[in-house]
Protein backbone atom coordinates (compact mmCIF):
# COMPACT_ATOMS: atom_id res chain seq x y z
CA UNK A 1 0.00 0.00 0.00
CA UNK A 2 1.16 3.46 -0.91
CA UNK A 3 1.47 6.12 1.50
CA UNK A 4 -0.84 8.03 0.05
CA UNK A 5 -3.48 5.53 0.29
CA UNK A 6 -2.52 4.80 3.65
CA UNK A 7 -3.15 8.68 4.43
CA UNK A 8 -6.48 8.76 2.59
CA UNK A 9 -7.32 5.26 4.85
CA UNK A 10 -6.55 6.64 7.95
CA UNK A 11 -8.47 10.14 7.10
CA UNK A 12 -11.40 8.31 6.31
CA UNK A 13 -11.41 6.44 9.62
CA UNK A 14 -10.99 9.51 11.48
CA UNK A 15 -13.67 11.15 9.31
CA UNK A 16 -15.99 8.17 10.16
CA UNK A 17 -15.10 8.26 13.54
CA UNK A 18 -15.97 12.53 13.74
CA UNK A 19 -19.17 11.85 11.77
CA UNK A 20 -20.55 9.34 14.51
CA UNK A 21 -19.54 10.73 17.78
CA UNK A 22 -21.09 14.68 15.64
CA UNK A 23 -23.97 12.48 14.07
CA UNK A 24 -25.37 11.48 18.34
CA UNK A 25 -23.83 15.32 19.53
CA UNK A 26 -26.80 15.04 22.23
CA UNK A 27 -25.18 11.70 23.58
CA UNK A 28 -21.54 12.40 23.03
CA UNK A 29 -21.15 16.20 23.56
CA UNK A 30 -23.77 17.41 25.06
CA UNK A 31 -23.61 15.01 28.88
CA UNK A 32 -20.33 15.90 29.94
CA UNK A 33 -20.66 19.52 29.11
CA UNK A 34 -23.81 19.90 31.70
CA UNK A 35 -22.29 17.19 34.00
CA UNK A 36 -18.78 19.41 34.23
CA UNK A 37 -21.15 22.60 34.29
CA UNK A 38 -23.01 20.82 37.20
CA UNK A 39 -19.62 20.40 39.11
CA UNK A 40 -18.80 24.11 38.11
CA UNK A 41 -21.82 25.03 40.47
CA UNK A 42 -22.14 22.94 43.18
CA UNK A 43 -18.44 22.43 44.20
CA UNK A 44 -16.76 24.95 42.93
CA UNK A 45 -19.28 27.77 43.23
CA UNK A 46 -21.70 26.45 46.02
CA UNK A 47 -19.42 24.56 48.08
CA UNK A 48 -15.96 25.79 47.23
CA UNK A 49 -16.86 29.50 48.53
CA UNK A 50 -16.93 27.71 51.78
CA UNK A 51 -13.38 26.14 51.20
CA UNK A 52 -12.10 28.76 50.45
CA UNK A 53 -8.42 28.16 48.73
CA UNK A 54 -6.90 24.99 47.83
CA UNK A 55 -3.01 24.68 46.80
CA UNK A 56 -3.04 28.46 46.96
CA UNK A 57 -5.95 28.90 44.41
CA UNK A 58 -9.55 29.95 45.31
CA UNK A 59 -11.23 26.59 44.74
CA UNK A 60 -12.90 27.22 41.41
CA UNK A 61 -9.49 27.68 39.84
CA UNK A 62 -8.09 24.91 41.71
CA UNK A 63 -10.66 22.25 40.18
CA UNK A 64 -11.02 23.79 36.90
CA UNK A 65 -7.68 22.11 35.43
CA UNK A 66 -9.18 18.24 37.18
CA UNK A 67 -11.99 18.79 35.82
CA UNK A 68 -11.12 19.62 32.21
CA UNK A 69 -9.09 16.38 32.21
CA UNK A 70 -11.89 14.33 33.46
CA UNK A 71 -14.23 15.25 30.38
CA UNK A 72 -11.01 14.60 28.69
CA UNK A 73 -9.88 11.04 29.97
CA UNK A 74 -13.45 9.76 29.62
CA UNK A 75 -14.50 10.88 26.52
CA UNK A 76 -11.33 9.46 24.71
CA UNK A 77 -12.27 6.38 26.47
CA UNK A 78 -15.78 6.18 25.65
CA UNK A 79 -15.34 7.23 22.26
CA UNK A 80 -13.06 4.16 21.52
CA UNK A 81 -14.58 1.84 23.66
CA UNK A 82 -17.72 2.55 22.23
CA UNK A 83 -17.52 3.13 18.57
CA UNK A 84 -14.72 -0.14 18.23
CA UNK A 85 -16.95 -2.29 20.48
CA UNK A 86 -20.14 -1.44 18.44
CA UNK A 87 -18.01 -1.98 15.17
CA UNK A 88 -17.72 -5.66 16.08
CA UNK A 89 -21.21 -6.04 17.36
CA UNK A 90 -22.56 -4.85 14.33
CA UNK A 91 -19.89 -6.54 11.96
CA UNK A 92 -18.87 -3.21 10.63
CA UNK A 93 -15.62 -3.49 12.12
CA UNK A 94 -15.24 -6.46 8.62
CA UNK A 95 -15.40 -3.52 6.48
CA UNK A 96 -11.78 -2.39 7.80
CA UNK A 97 -10.72 -6.06 8.12
CA UNK A 98 -10.84 -7.12 4.94
CA UNK A 99 -9.28 -3.84 3.44
CA UNK A 100 -5.29 -2.89 2.71
CA UNK A 101 -4.63 -1.38 5.69
CA UNK A 102 -2.17 -1.65 8.04
CA UNK A 103 -2.98 -2.38 11.46
CA UNK A 104 -1.37 0.53 12.64
CA UNK A 105 -2.87 2.57 10.23
CA UNK A 106 -6.17 0.91 12.01
CA UNK A 107 -5.08 1.62 15.62
CA UNK A 108 -4.00 5.44 14.41
CA UNK A 109 -7.35 6.17 12.99
CA UNK A 110 -9.45 5.21 15.58
CA UNK A 111 -7.08 6.62 18.23
CA UNK A 112 -7.49 10.29 16.38
CA UNK A 113 -11.04 9.95 16.65
CA UNK A 114 -11.05 9.12 20.72
CA UNK A 115 -9.02 12.53 20.40
CA UNK A 116 -11.02 14.19 18.55
CA UNK A 117 -14.27 13.51 20.70
CA UNK A 118 -11.95 14.17 24.13
CA UNK A 119 -10.54 16.97 22.75
CA UNK A 120 -14.06 18.34 21.69
CA UNK A 121 -15.13 17.80 25.25
CA UNK A 122 -12.42 19.61 26.59
CA UNK A 123 -12.51 22.13 24.70
CA UNK A 124 -16.54 22.59 25.45
CA UNK A 125 -15.69 22.49 29.08
CA UNK A 126 -12.90 24.83 29.21
CA UNK A 127 -14.92 27.64 27.35
CA UNK A 128 -17.78 26.82 29.98
CA UNK A 129 -15.31 27.03 33.27
CA UNK A 130 -14.85 30.73 31.57
CA UNK A 131 -18.36 31.56 32.75
CA UNK A 132 -16.53 31.00 36.41
CA UNK A 133 -13.64 31.82 36.42
CA UNK A 134 -10.33 33.51 34.84
CA UNK A 135 -7.89 31.56 32.73
CA UNK A 136 -4.69 32.69 32.76
CA UNK A 137 -2.36 29.38 31.20
CA UNK A 138 1.04 29.43 32.72
CA UNK A 139 2.56 27.03 30.49
CA UNK A 140 1.15 26.28 27.36
CA UNK A 141 3.18 24.12 25.78
CA UNK A 142 3.00 21.53 29.08
CA UNK A 143 -0.42 21.77 28.92
CA UNK A 144 -1.09 21.18 25.56
CA UNK A 145 0.91 18.41 25.71
CA UNK A 146 -0.12 16.63 28.92
CA UNK A 147 -3.36 17.04 27.64
CA UNK A 148 -2.90 15.33 24.06
CA UNK A 149 -0.93 12.70 25.31
CA UNK A 150 -3.21 11.50 28.24
CA UNK A 151 -5.93 12.12 25.48
CA UNK A 152 -4.00 9.14 23.33
CA UNK A 153 -3.77 7.03 26.49
CA UNK A 154 -6.72 6.87 26.86
CA UNK A 155 -8.13 6.34 23.54
CA UNK A 156 -5.26 3.04 23.38
CA UNK A 157 -7.33 1.76 26.69
CA UNK A 158 -10.62 2.48 25.37
CA UNK A 159 -9.64 -0.18 22.66
CA UNK A 160 -8.32 -2.50 24.54
CA UNK A 161 -11.36 -2.79 26.60
CA UNK A 162 -13.43 -2.65 23.14
CA UNK A 163 -11.54 -6.51 22.07
CA UNK A 164 -12.21 -8.00 25.31
CA UNK A 165 -15.62 -7.06 25.58
CA UNK A 166 -17.94 -9.41 24.79
CA UNK A 167 -21.36 -7.63 25.98
CA UNK A 168 -22.37 -3.64 25.90
CA UNK A 169 -21.88 -4.64 30.24
CA UNK A 170 -18.65 -4.96 29.34
CA UNK A 171 -17.83 -1.69 28.26
CA UNK A 172 -19.42 0.09 31.02
CA UNK A 173 -17.68 -2.36 33.80
CA UNK A 174 -13.98 -0.36 33.33
CA UNK A 175 -14.98 3.37 33.15
CA UNK A 176 -17.06 2.53 36.04
CA UNK A 177 -15.36 0.80 37.94
CA UNK A 178 -11.51 1.02 37.77
CA UNK A 179 -11.62 5.10 35.51
CA UNK A 180 -14.17 6.82 37.40
CA UNK A 181 -13.06 6.54 41.31
CA UNK A 182 -8.86 6.69 39.78
CA UNK A 183 -9.80 9.94 38.45
CA UNK A 184 -11.65 10.99 41.44
CA UNK A 185 -8.63 9.75 43.47
CA UNK A 186 -6.34 11.52 41.46
CA UNK A 187 -6.66 14.89 42.91
CA UNK A 188 -9.23 16.32 40.75
CA UNK A 189 -10.81 18.07 43.80
CA UNK A 190 -8.42 18.19 46.61
CA UNK A 191 -4.74 19.06 46.77
CA UNK A 192 -2.50 15.74 47.94
CA UNK A 193 -1.12 17.84 50.75
CA UNK A 194 -4.13 17.16 52.81
CA UNK A 195 -4.08 13.72 52.75
CA UNK A 196 -2.22 11.68 55.58
CA UNK A 197 0.98 10.53 54.60
CA UNK A 198 -0.25 6.62 53.98
CA UNK A 199 -2.44 7.82 51.31
CA UNK A 200 -0.18 10.29 49.74
CA UNK A 201 1.97 6.80 49.14
CA UNK A 202 -1.42 5.43 47.55
CA UNK A 203 -1.91 8.34 45.24
CA UNK A 204 0.88 7.79 43.59
CA UNK A 205 0.34 4.96 42.81
CA UNK A 206 -2.50 5.93 40.42
CA UNK A 207 -1.35 7.25 37.26
CA UNK A 208 -4.04 9.40 36.53
CA UNK A 209 -2.95 11.90 39.91
CA UNK A 210 0.35 12.68 37.68
CA UNK A 211 -1.60 13.28 34.95
CA UNK A 212 -4.12 15.82 36.53
CA UNK A 213 -1.31 17.65 38.47
CA UNK A 214 0.98 18.07 34.98
CA UNK A 215 -2.10 19.47 33.27
CA UNK A 216 -2.84 21.88 36.67
CA UNK A 217 0.63 22.84 36.53
CA UNK A 218 0.78 23.69 32.72
CA UNK A 219 -2.48 26.18 33.49
CA UNK A 220 -1.71 27.04 37.11
CA UNK A 221 1.76 27.13 37.78
CA UNK A 222 1.62 24.78 40.27
CA UNK A 223 1.52 20.87 41.23
CA UNK A 224 1.47 18.35 44.28
CA UNK A 225 4.35 16.59 41.78
CA UNK A 226 7.49 17.17 39.47
CA UNK A 227 5.71 17.10 35.74
CA UNK A 228 8.96 15.36 34.49
CA UNK A 229 7.30 12.06 36.44
CA UNK A 230 3.88 13.00 34.53
CA UNK A 231 5.13 12.92 31.06
CA UNK A 232 7.77 9.85 31.95
CA UNK A 233 4.63 7.77 33.10
CA UNK A 234 2.57 8.85 30.33
CA UNK A 235 5.16 7.99 27.46
CA UNK A 236 5.57 4.52 29.34
CA UNK A 237 2.12 3.76 29.27
CA UNK A 238 1.34 4.91 26.04
CA UNK A 239 4.70 2.45 24.51
CA UNK A 240 3.03 -0.38 26.32
CA UNK A 241 -0.39 0.13 25.70
CA UNK A 242 0.34 0.60 21.64
CA UNK A 243 2.16 -2.21 21.73
CA UNK A 244 -0.73 -4.44 23.52
CA UNK A 245 -3.20 -2.89 20.98
CA UNK A 246 -1.03 -3.77 17.55
CA UNK A 247 -0.41 -7.46 18.99
CA UNK A 248 -3.71 -7.83 19.85
CA UNK A 249 -4.83 -6.74 16.16
CA UNK A 250 -2.51 -8.48 14.56
CA UNK A 251 -3.67 -12.20 17.01
CA UNK A 252 -7.23 -10.49 15.63
CA UNK A 253 -8.22 -11.10 18.97
CA UNK A 254 -12.55 -10.91 19.07
CA UNK A 255 -11.84 -9.73 15.61
CA UNK A 256 -11.02 -12.90 13.48
CA UNK A 257 -12.51 -16.32 13.72
CA UNK B 1 -4.41 -18.26 -17.74
CA UNK B 2 -3.83 -16.99 -14.34
CA UNK B 3 -5.24 -18.22 -11.36
CA UNK B 4 -7.28 -16.22 -9.55
CA UNK B 5 -7.89 -18.15 -6.43
CA UNK B 6 -5.48 -21.28 -5.42
CA UNK B 7 -6.20 -22.85 -2.04
CA UNK B 8 -4.09 -26.37 -1.16
CA UNK B 9 -5.04 -28.28 1.78
CA UNK B 10 -7.12 -25.50 3.15
CA UNK B 11 -8.18 -26.70 7.26
CA UNK B 12 -9.70 -24.91 9.67
CA UNK B 13 -10.66 -26.04 13.17
CA UNK B 14 -12.55 -23.23 15.34
CA UNK B 15 -11.90 -23.21 19.17
CA UNK B 16 -14.43 -25.06 20.18
CA UNK B 17 -13.25 -27.91 18.29
CA UNK B 18 -16.05 -27.82 15.11
CA UNK B 19 -13.83 -28.99 11.95
CA UNK B 20 -15.22 -26.60 9.17
CA UNK B 21 -12.74 -27.42 6.51
CA UNK B 22 -11.08 -30.69 6.14
CA UNK B 23 -7.86 -29.79 3.25
CA UNK B 24 -9.58 -28.36 1.05
CA UNK B 25 -7.44 -27.79 -3.27
CA UNK B 26 -9.52 -25.70 -5.21
CA UNK B 27 -8.77 -23.39 -8.38
CA UNK B 28 -10.71 -20.36 -9.86
CA UNK B 29 -9.22 -19.30 -13.01
CA UNK B 30 -8.75 -15.33 -14.06
CA UNK B 31 -12.62 -14.22 -15.75
CA UNK B 32 -14.07 -17.65 -14.01
CA UNK B 33 -17.47 -17.23 -13.23
CA UNK B 34 -17.40 -20.09 -10.33
CA UNK B 35 -20.11 -21.27 -8.08
CA UNK B 36 -19.40 -23.11 -4.39
CA UNK B 37 -22.15 -24.63 -3.63
CA UNK B 38 -22.86 -26.63 -0.47
CA UNK B 39 -25.41 -27.46 2.10
CA UNK B 40 -25.27 -25.17 5.69
CA UNK B 41 -22.17 -25.61 7.51
CA UNK B 42 -20.54 -27.49 4.86
CA UNK B 43 -17.93 -25.03 5.09
CA UNK B 44 -18.73 -21.77 2.21
CA UNK B 45 -18.50 -19.15 4.17
CA UNK B 46 -15.41 -20.28 6.12
CA UNK B 47 -13.73 -20.52 3.13
CA UNK B 48 -14.69 -17.12 2.05
CA UNK B 49 -13.77 -15.67 5.23
CA UNK B 50 -9.96 -17.55 4.67
CA UNK B 51 -9.85 -16.07 1.88
CA UNK B 52 -11.17 -12.15 3.31
CA UNK B 53 -8.78 -13.05 6.07
CA UNK B 54 -11.86 -12.64 8.50
CA UNK B 55 -11.34 -16.38 9.54
CA UNK B 56 -7.79 -17.61 10.57
CA UNK B 57 -6.97 -20.79 8.89
CA UNK B 58 -5.42 -23.79 10.82
CA UNK B 59 -3.02 -24.95 7.89
CA UNK B 60 -2.93 -25.03 4.39
CA UNK B 61 -1.71 -22.25 1.28
CA UNK B 62 -3.81 -19.80 -0.02
CA UNK B 63 -2.97 -17.74 -3.23
CA UNK B 64 -4.43 -15.03 -4.98
CA UNK B 65 -3.92 -14.01 -8.64
CA UNK B 66 -0.58 -16.25 -7.63
CA UNK B 67 0.60 -14.03 -4.69
CA UNK B 68 0.32 -15.61 -1.02
CA UNK B 69 -2.09 -13.94 1.27
CA UNK B 70 0.44 -14.03 3.84
CA UNK B 71 3.67 -12.59 2.55
CA UNK B 72 1.91 -10.48 -0.13
CA UNK B 73 -1.32 -8.96 2.54
CA UNK B 74 -1.93 -6.02 0.97
CA UNK B 75 -1.77 -6.64 -2.96
CA UNK B 76 -3.89 -9.70 -2.11
CA UNK B 77 -6.79 -7.67 -0.20
CA UNK B 78 -6.57 -5.36 -2.69
CA UNK B 79 -7.60 -7.26 -5.32
CA UNK B 80 -10.48 -8.78 -3.20
CA UNK B 81 -14.17 -7.40 -3.02
CA UNK B 82 -15.96 -9.29 -0.40
CA UNK B 83 -19.84 -9.61 0.00
CA UNK B 84 -21.02 -11.06 2.68
CA UNK B 85 -23.74 -12.96 3.48
CA UNK B 86 -24.54 -11.08 6.22
CA UNK B 87 -25.44 -6.77 6.45
CA UNK B 88 -22.05 -5.54 7.76
CA UNK B 89 -22.31 -2.06 6.94
CA UNK B 90 -22.77 0.77 9.68
CA UNK B 91 -26.82 1.17 9.12
CA UNK B 92 -26.68 4.59 9.94
CA UNK B 93 -24.62 5.90 7.74
CA UNK B 94 -25.46 7.32 4.54
CA UNK B 95 -26.28 5.26 1.24
CA UNK B 96 -23.43 6.98 -0.55
CA UNK B 97 -21.15 7.41 2.77
CA UNK B 98 -21.08 3.39 3.04
CA UNK B 99 -19.90 3.00 -0.74
CA UNK B 100 -17.39 6.63 0.00
CA UNK B 101 -16.25 5.69 3.44
CA UNK B 102 -15.21 2.32 1.92
CA UNK B 103 -13.31 3.63 -1.30
CA UNK B 104 -11.50 5.47 1.24
CA UNK B 105 -10.53 2.25 2.97
CA UNK B 106 -8.96 1.56 -0.15
CA UNK B 107 -7.08 4.41 -0.64
CA UNK B 108 -9.17 6.26 -3.26
CA UNK B 109 -9.26 9.83 -3.17
CA UNK B 110 -12.56 11.17 -2.15
CA UNK B 111 -13.01 12.96 -5.36
CA UNK B 112 -12.86 9.12 -7.65
CA UNK B 113 -14.30 7.65 -4.70
CA UNK B 114 -17.39 10.06 -5.22
CA UNK B 115 -17.70 8.91 -8.97
CA UNK B 116 -17.26 5.32 -8.18
CA UNK B 117 -20.18 5.64 -5.43
CA UNK B 118 -22.34 7.17 -8.41
CA UNK B 119 -21.17 4.53 -11.21
CA UNK B 120 -22.26 1.22 -8.96
CA UNK B 121 -24.97 3.10 -7.33
CA UNK B 122 -26.60 3.78 -10.64
CA UNK B 123 -26.10 0.71 -12.07
CA UNK B 124 -27.46 -0.94 -9.10
CA UNK B 125 -30.40 1.50 -8.99
CA UNK B 126 -29.84 3.00 -5.56
CA UNK B 127 -29.04 6.36 -6.63
CA UNK B 128 -32.08 7.96 -6.17
CA UNK B 129 -31.98 6.93 -2.65
CA UNK B 130 -27.59 7.93 -2.05
CA UNK B 131 -28.97 10.68 0.90
CA UNK B 132 -30.95 8.09 2.98
CA UNK B 133 -29.79 5.97 5.74
CA UNK B 134 -29.05 2.79 4.95
CA UNK B 135 -30.97 1.17 7.15
CA UNK B 136 -34.07 2.91 6.10
CA UNK B 137 -33.57 0.65 2.54
CA UNK B 138 -35.20 -2.95 1.89
CA UNK B 139 -33.70 -5.83 2.53
CA UNK B 140 -32.97 -6.59 -1.79
CA UNK B 141 -31.48 -2.99 -1.59
CA UNK B 142 -29.30 -3.56 1.08
CA UNK B 143 -27.83 -6.41 -0.68
CA UNK B 144 -27.32 -4.52 -3.53
CA UNK B 145 -25.50 -1.73 -1.46
CA UNK B 146 -23.32 -4.11 -0.23
CA UNK B 147 -22.40 -5.34 -4.02
CA UNK B 148 -21.79 -1.29 -4.55
CA UNK B 149 -19.60 -1.12 -1.61
CA UNK B 150 -17.70 -4.25 -2.75
CA UNK B 151 -16.99 -3.32 -6.02
CA UNK B 152 -16.29 0.83 -4.94
CA UNK B 153 -12.39 -0.01 -5.47
CA UNK B 154 -13.12 -2.34 -8.51
CA UNK B 155 -11.16 -5.78 -7.30
CA UNK B 156 -10.21 -8.22 -9.83
CA UNK B 157 -12.03 -10.23 -7.90
CA UNK B 158 -15.25 -10.74 -6.36
CA UNK B 159 -16.78 -12.74 -3.64
CA UNK B 160 -20.43 -13.16 -3.18
CA UNK B 161 -21.86 -14.77 -0.64
CA UNK B 162 -25.62 -15.79 -1.05
CA UNK B 163 -25.68 -12.37 -2.72
CA UNK B 164 -29.51 -12.72 -3.54
CA UNK B 165 -30.70 -14.29 -0.07
CA UNK B 166 -34.00 -13.39 0.24
CA UNK B 167 -34.67 -10.73 -2.58
CA UNK B 168 -37.46 -11.19 -5.18
CA UNK B 169 -37.33 -12.89 -8.57
CA UNK B 170 -37.60 -9.73 -10.40
CA UNK B 171 -34.56 -8.58 -8.43
CA UNK B 172 -32.90 -11.55 -8.41
CA UNK B 173 -32.73 -11.48 -12.28
CA UNK B 174 -31.80 -7.94 -13.00
CA UNK B 175 -28.99 -8.33 -10.24
CA UNK B 176 -27.68 -11.80 -12.49
CA UNK B 177 -27.93 -9.84 -15.56
CA UNK B 178 -25.46 -7.38 -13.57
CA UNK B 179 -23.49 -9.54 -12.18
CA UNK B 180 -22.77 -11.35 -15.83
CA UNK B 181 -21.91 -8.03 -17.50
CA UNK B 182 -19.62 -7.14 -14.76
CA UNK B 183 -17.85 -11.02 -15.16
CA UNK B 184 -17.91 -10.36 -19.21
CA UNK B 185 -16.16 -7.12 -18.39
CA UNK B 186 -13.11 -9.10 -16.95
CA UNK B 187 -13.86 -9.65 -13.08
CA UNK B 188 -13.61 -12.89 -11.56
CA UNK B 189 -16.34 -14.06 -9.69
CA UNK B 190 -17.36 -16.25 -6.88
CA UNK B 191 -20.44 -17.09 -5.60
CA UNK B 192 -22.19 -19.26 -3.57
CA UNK B 193 -25.89 -19.61 -3.23
CA UNK B 194 -28.85 -21.78 -2.47
CA UNK B 195 -30.91 -21.18 -5.55
CA UNK B 196 -28.87 -23.79 -7.59
CA UNK B 197 -30.87 -22.50 -10.85
CA UNK B 198 -28.84 -18.94 -10.06
CA UNK B 199 -25.71 -21.21 -10.17
CA UNK B 200 -26.73 -22.85 -13.48
CA UNK B 201 -27.81 -19.84 -15.05
CA UNK B 202 -23.94 -17.90 -14.05
CA UNK B 203 -21.62 -20.23 -13.36
CA UNK B 204 -18.77 -22.02 -15.69
CA UNK B 205 -17.52 -24.09 -13.03
CA UNK B 206 -18.76 -25.29 -10.32
CA UNK B 207 -17.27 -27.11 -6.73
CA UNK B 208 -19.82 -28.62 -4.03
CA UNK B 209 -18.23 -28.85 -0.79
CA UNK B 210 -19.75 -30.74 2.30
CA UNK B 211 -19.23 -31.58 5.39
CA UNK B 212 -15.53 -29.89 5.16
CA UNK B 213 -14.47 -31.60 1.98
CA UNK B 214 -14.20 -30.71 -1.70
CA UNK B 215 -16.57 -34.09 -3.22
CA UNK B 216 -17.22 -32.27 -6.67
CA UNK B 217 -15.32 -29.55 -8.77
CA UNK B 218 -16.06 -29.74 -12.75
CA UNK B 219 -17.68 -27.42 -15.57
CA UNK B 220 -20.70 -26.64 -15.12
CA UNK B 221 -21.38 -28.53 -18.67
CA UNK B 222 -19.25 -31.63 -17.42
CA UNK B 223 -21.66 -31.75 -14.29
CA UNK B 224 -24.60 -31.36 -16.27
CA UNK B 225 -23.81 -34.28 -18.71
CA UNK B 226 -23.34 -36.71 -15.55
CA UNK B 227 -27.33 -36.82 -14.89
CA UNK B 228 -28.75 -40.03 -15.24
CA UNK B 229 -32.51 -38.97 -16.25
CA UNK B 230 -34.23 -35.88 -16.67
CA UNK B 231 -37.82 -35.35 -15.66
CA UNK B 232 -39.96 -33.14 -17.87
CA UNK B 233 -43.59 -31.36 -17.60
CA UNK B 234 -45.28 -31.24 -21.13
CA UNK B 235 -48.55 -29.11 -21.24
CA UNK B 236 -50.93 -29.78 -23.92
CA UNK B 237 -53.08 -27.69 -26.03
CA UNK B 238 -56.27 -30.10 -25.51
CA UNK B 239 -57.86 -32.58 -23.47
CA UNK B 240 -55.19 -35.50 -23.15
CA UNK B 241 -57.59 -38.02 -22.44
CA UNK B 242 -56.42 -41.88 -21.89
CA UNK B 243 -52.86 -42.34 -20.70
CA UNK B 244 -50.91 -42.24 -23.62
CA UNK B 245 -49.18 -46.08 -24.58
CA UNK B 246 -45.49 -44.85 -25.20
CA UNK B 247 -43.29 -47.15 -26.08
CA UNK B 248 -40.11 -46.30 -25.81
CA UNK B 249 -36.99 -47.59 -24.08
CA UNK B 250 -36.00 -45.14 -20.85
CA UNK B 251 -39.09 -43.18 -20.86
CA UNK B 252 -41.98 -43.32 -18.68
CA UNK B 253 -45.06 -41.19 -18.77
CA UNK B 254 -47.29 -40.21 -15.94
CA UNK B 255 -50.50 -38.23 -16.33
CA UNK B 256 -50.12 -35.41 -13.72
CA UNK B 257 -53.84 -34.06 -14.86
CA UNK B 258 -56.07 -33.43 -18.16
CA UNK B 259 -53.73 -31.29 -19.78
CA UNK B 260 -50.04 -31.84 -18.75
CA UNK B 261 -47.76 -35.16 -18.79
CA UNK B 262 -44.87 -36.07 -16.38
CA UNK B 263 -42.06 -37.82 -18.79
CA UNK B 264 -38.85 -38.85 -17.49
CA UNK B 265 -36.32 -39.99 -19.61
CA UNK B 266 -33.13 -41.41 -19.22
CA UNK B 267 -29.62 -40.10 -20.62
CA UNK B 268 -29.72 -41.99 -23.87
CA UNK B 269 -32.68 -40.52 -24.75
CA UNK B 270 -33.91 -38.18 -26.92
CA UNK B 271 -37.23 -36.08 -26.01
CA UNK B 272 -37.67 -35.41 -29.77
CA UNK B 273 -38.79 -39.13 -29.75
CA UNK B 274 -41.33 -38.52 -27.21
CA UNK B 275 -42.80 -35.53 -29.38
CA UNK B 276 -43.45 -37.83 -32.54
CA UNK B 277 -45.27 -40.53 -30.28
CA UNK B 278 -47.21 -38.04 -28.86
CA UNK B 279 -47.86 -36.08 -31.78
CA UNK B 280 -49.06 -39.79 -33.29
CA UNK B 281 -51.25 -40.33 -30.67
CA UNK B 282 -52.87 -36.97 -30.77
CA UNK B 283 -51.72 -35.01 -28.44
CA UNK B 284 -50.20 -31.45 -28.93
CA UNK B 285 -47.46 -30.10 -26.56
CA UNK B 286 -47.62 -26.80 -26.23
CA UNK B 287 -44.78 -26.03 -23.43
CA UNK B 288 -42.34 -27.96 -21.90
CA UNK B 289 -40.36 -27.36 -18.45
CA UNK B 290 -38.13 -29.35 -15.83
CA UNK B 291 -40.08 -30.42 -13.57
CA UNK B 292 -36.63 -29.90 -10.99
CA UNK B 293 -33.66 -27.87 -11.87
CA UNK B 294 -31.01 -29.77 -12.81
CA UNK B 295 -28.35 -28.65 -11.01
CA UNK B 296 -30.68 -29.46 -8.14
CA UNK B 297 -30.96 -32.93 -8.87
CA UNK B 298 -27.11 -33.39 -8.90
CA UNK B 299 -26.49 -31.43 -6.40
CA UNK B 300 -29.01 -33.58 -3.96
CA UNK B 301 -27.53 -36.96 -5.54
CA UNK B 302 -23.73 -36.10 -4.71
CA UNK B 303 -24.60 -34.72 -1.18
CA UNK B 304 -26.51 -38.60 -0.81
CA UNK B 305 -23.90 -40.05 -2.21
CA UNK B 306 -21.84 -38.16 0.34
CA UNK B 307 -23.54 -39.40 3.29
CA UNK B 308 -24.73 -36.04 4.20
CA UNK B 309 -27.84 -35.89 5.76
Amino acid sequence: MFDNHKYIAFKTIVTREVRRFSRIWVQTLVPPAITICLYFVIFGNLVGRRIGEMGGFQYMEFIIPGLIMMSVIQNSYSNVVSSFYSAKFQKTVEELLVAPIPNYIILSGLIAGGMCRGLAVGVIVTVMSLLFSDLNIQYPAITVSIILLTSILFSLAGFINAIFANSFDDIAIIPTFVLTPLIYLGGVFYSVQLLPTFWQIVSALNPIFYMVNAFRFGILGSSDIDVRWAFLILFIFIAVLYTCCIWLLRSGKGIRT
Amino acid sequence: MTIAISIADLKKTYGNGFEALKGISLEVEEGDFFALLGPNGAGKSTTIGVLSTLVKRTSGKVQVFGKNVDTHIYETKYDLGLVPQEFNFNQFEKVQDVVITQAGYYGLPKKLAIKRSEKYLRKLGLWEKRDEQSRSLSGGMKRRLMIARALAHEPRLLILDEPTAGVDIELRRSMWKFLGDINASGTTIVLTTHYLEEAEQLCRNIAIIDDGLIIENTSMRNLLTQLDSETFILDSFTNIGNLPNVQIDGVSIRKLDDKSLEVTLSAENNINQVFIELDRMGVKVSSLRNKTNRLEQLFLSRLERNGSK
